[in-house]
Parts: C-alpha cells; structure tokens; sequence
C-alpha cells in the first residue's frame, strides 16, 4: 500500500518537536542578551582546581566592582556554591529562578543548591537503560541553568565545566555568543596529556582557548614564600606553545593564602586580550 | 510527527494525550473524514527520551514552567525552591488569597503526594489551570481533568 510521506502530508505539525527546540534555545539566547561576556572554564582532567580557579577568577573579578556569575556546569562533583558561601533555598518567580548569592554579589546556580547534603544527582524513573537518556537530561538541566536562572546584567558570567572535553561543544552549541574558554592544567605529564585532548576537542568545535593556567605550579613555602616544586613536569607552557595561546597564569599551591591572579588572566577573561 | 489516515488519505487530527504516572505515554489521533482513531502507546524508556529533552508531543498547552526538565526530572531536596510569596509577603496576602482557588482536603491529600522538589510548580499548575477556566475549587476530577489535558507527567 503506497501512502503519502511527511513532506507530502501538507498539515501542520501540531507537536513541532522541532519548533519547540528551537524556542528554547532562543530563550537562553534571551536570557544571555543581558550578559556582556560568557567564558568557559575547562579542563581535560579533574582535580586540577578547576573550580578553585572558577571561583577565585569570580571573587576577584566581582571585588573590582563588576557584575559577576558563576554558572556551576559540574552537575555531579558542584563546589562553587560552597566556595563561594551561596546557599539555597532559591526563589521562584514568574520571570524564572533566582540565582543564590555568593560573597561580593556573585550570583550562582548549582546542582548543589538542589541536591541533599551528600546524596549524589540522581534522575527519577526509569531506572533501567539510563545511560540512554543521562546524557540528554545533563545538557538540558545546563540548558535551563542558561535560560531559567534570572542571571540579570552582568559583565561576566563564568561556567565552571565539569572535566572532559564534552560539555564544552554542547555549551557551545547552546550559547553562541560564547567567548571562549580558559583551559586548566597541572603541571605533570598526565595533565597534559589529558588537557589537550580538551583543547583540541575545543579547536576543531571552533572555540576560541583564551589561554592555559597552570595550577600547584609548585609549593610555596608559607614562612619565606619560596615556591618549591610541586610536581615534575611543564605543561602550562608545552601547551600554550604547543596550541599558540598565551599561558595565562602559573598558580603555586599555598594553603595559607588565596592567589593574587595575575594581570594576564583577568584581562584574557573579561576583553580576550591577554 | 504527523499521522495519516492511509483509508482516507486524510492527516489525522491530535485528539488527547495521556501520562498516567507509570511512566508510559499515550497521545490519540483522529482521522476528521472517518472519526477512525489511533493511539501511540509508548512505553517508559520511549517516553523518558522525548521528555529528556524538554519537548511534549502533540505540543505544548502550557507555557514551559522555570526549570520544568530539572523539577521533573531530578531526585532534590524537599526546600530547594521556594515559591514566589514564600519567602516574601505578598503585596497583598487577602486580595490573593480571595482570588486563589480552594483546595478540597482530597485534592490536598493528592497533592501533598507530589515531591516536594517539584511540588511548587505543579500546584502553581494547577491553579492557573483553574483560574484560567474559573473553577473555585480544586478537586482530584480538576485534577485528573488538567493532567490529561496540559499532559502532565505522573502528576
């Protein structure tokens, strides 16, 4: 039996899937139309201090009186929100979520606003063949993070990525008008390795790495500030030079005491021109 | 996702879609030439994907609520949203609650049943449902009535 073909059938399509796709993701680009710069912060690997730098990046952005954000893109392993003292419960209005605020006015979302203290991000049914689904929900739930959360102006809004090179093209897909991202390292070997992957998953998506920094780029010393080594290894400067971007920062670990970004880093984050 | 009626060469009308909480999802379709109707069962794993990606089939009858997909979706702590007048008075507490409709002690009892993550957001649902229709009272019928006609997911 031969019957017309969807394009042959000439009604409407009354669930337009596609339409209604579409129209969510132009409520992100709405919602973003407020917000002066986008930047990615992203890393190949984890426990590089990749929210540390997040939040460190936001703290001292929004002390030089600039409006500041920090989206919480880590849906399972969420620190922002602690590092930054922003706590929930969130509001609900008509035009969307509120944000929690962190110390110097940062606004933030995070999967650590929602879940319980301990319990790790779980979906609801059905439980079997979740890996099939996991993916999609994780991209929608930093969907509605971009277009739910009432961001208001900002100067900067900082999206701390989990690790791996994934949810970078999908951010990326999601808001156009990224700016680009700052790749985190350490300074071994495995780091490297691992962070270029990212990076080069960044490259041929077409996003722009703004620059490398290099984190526990050493030890310093607490009683002289003598900075020791930490690890064996270069890799903030093998992969700017290897990708020809600048190496932003070197970061050496020191409990006592909060990093002074440098120059460079700010400006890579706020203008692009290191 | 369009049907067509092959007997009478006639696309097929959306007639209702139906979410009865165990997570499967029925919609129904109508053929305008014939009156033969057709419905698309589908079972948990179907449905969860399209409503992984926040879309509904047969459309939207209701604009999409803040965080609609995480509130749905995620297991989160009971007072992790608080709703609009929660956390603030409102302008005006009396004038709102004269314009709000009531809720019967059975209709309560239903939706004390909803997670609280999520609870917000289907009582607000369901209060403009009936505010839109002028219903004063909400009971399980309002209930089962709007479920099935907004496409509420076991709610």
């Amino acid at each position: 039996m031969t019957h017309r073909t969807y394009n042959e059938v000439k009604g409407d399509d009354r669930s337009g899937l596609l339409s209604q796709v579409v129209s969510q993701r132009q409520r992100v680009v709405d919602r973003l139309a407020s917000v002066r710069r986008v930047v990615a912060v992203m890393s190949g690997k984890g426990g590089v201090g990749k929210s540390y730098i997040t939040a460190t990046l936001a703290r001292e952005i929004a002390a030089g009186k600039r409006s500041v954000g920090v989206l919480d893109a880590d849906l399972k392993s969420p620190t922002c929100a602690r590092m930054l003292g922003a706590r929930g419960p969130v509001q609900v209005t008509d035009d969307g979520v509120q944000p929690a605020i962190g110390v110097n006015g940062i606004r933030l979302f995070s999967t650590d606003l929602l879940l319980e203290d301990g319990k790790p991000l779980a979906w609801r049914e059905p439980g079997s063949e979740r890996f099939i689904w996991r993916g999609v929900l994780e991209t929608g739930a930093i969907r509605e993070f971009l277009s739910d959360v009432v961001w208001g102006p900002l100067d900067l809004l900082l999206v701390d990525l989990p690790p791996g090179g994934d949810r970078l093209a999908d951010l990326a897909a999601l808001v156009p008008s990224l700016a680009g991202a700052v790749a985190v390292t350490i300074p071994s070997e495995e780091s490297e390795r691992s962070v270029a992957r990212s990076m080069e998953s960044a490259r041929e998506a077409g996003i722009k790495v703004l620059g490398v920094v290099e984190n526990m780029s050493g030890y310093g010393c607490e009683s002289c500030g003598h900075v020791g080594p930490l690890f064996t290894g270069n890799a903030g400067e093998t992969l700017a030079r290897t990708f020809g971007v600048p190496l932003l920062a070197r970061i050496p670990f020191n409990p006592s005491a909060p990093p002074k970004l440098s120059q460079p880093l700010v400006d890579a984050v706020l203008t692009g021109a290191p | 996702m369009k049907f067509l009626c092959i007997e009478c060469d006639e696309q097929m009308g959306f007639e209702e879609r139906q979410q009865p909480g165990d997570g499967t999802f029925t919609a129904s379709f109508k053929c305008p030439k014939c009156n033969r109707s057709v419905a698309l069962l589908a079972n948990p794993m179907e449905t969860q994907l399209v409503g992984s990606l926040g879309v509904k089939i047969g459309g939207r009858t209701l604009d999409e609520q803040p965080m609609e997909l995480i509130r749905s979706n995620v297991v989160g702590k009971d007072d992790a949203f608080a709703e609009e007048g929660q956390m603030r008075q409102p302008v005006s507490a009396a004038a709102a609650a004269s314009s709000a409709p009531r809720w019967t002690p059975d209709a309560n009892a239903r939706l004390s049943k909803v997670p609280n993550f999520v609870r917000g957001m289907v009582k607000k649902i369901y209060a403009e449902y009936a505010a839109e229709r002028s219903i004063t009272e909400i009971t399980p019928e309002v209930m089962d009535r709007a479920r099935t006609e907004l496409g509420l997911e076991g709610m």
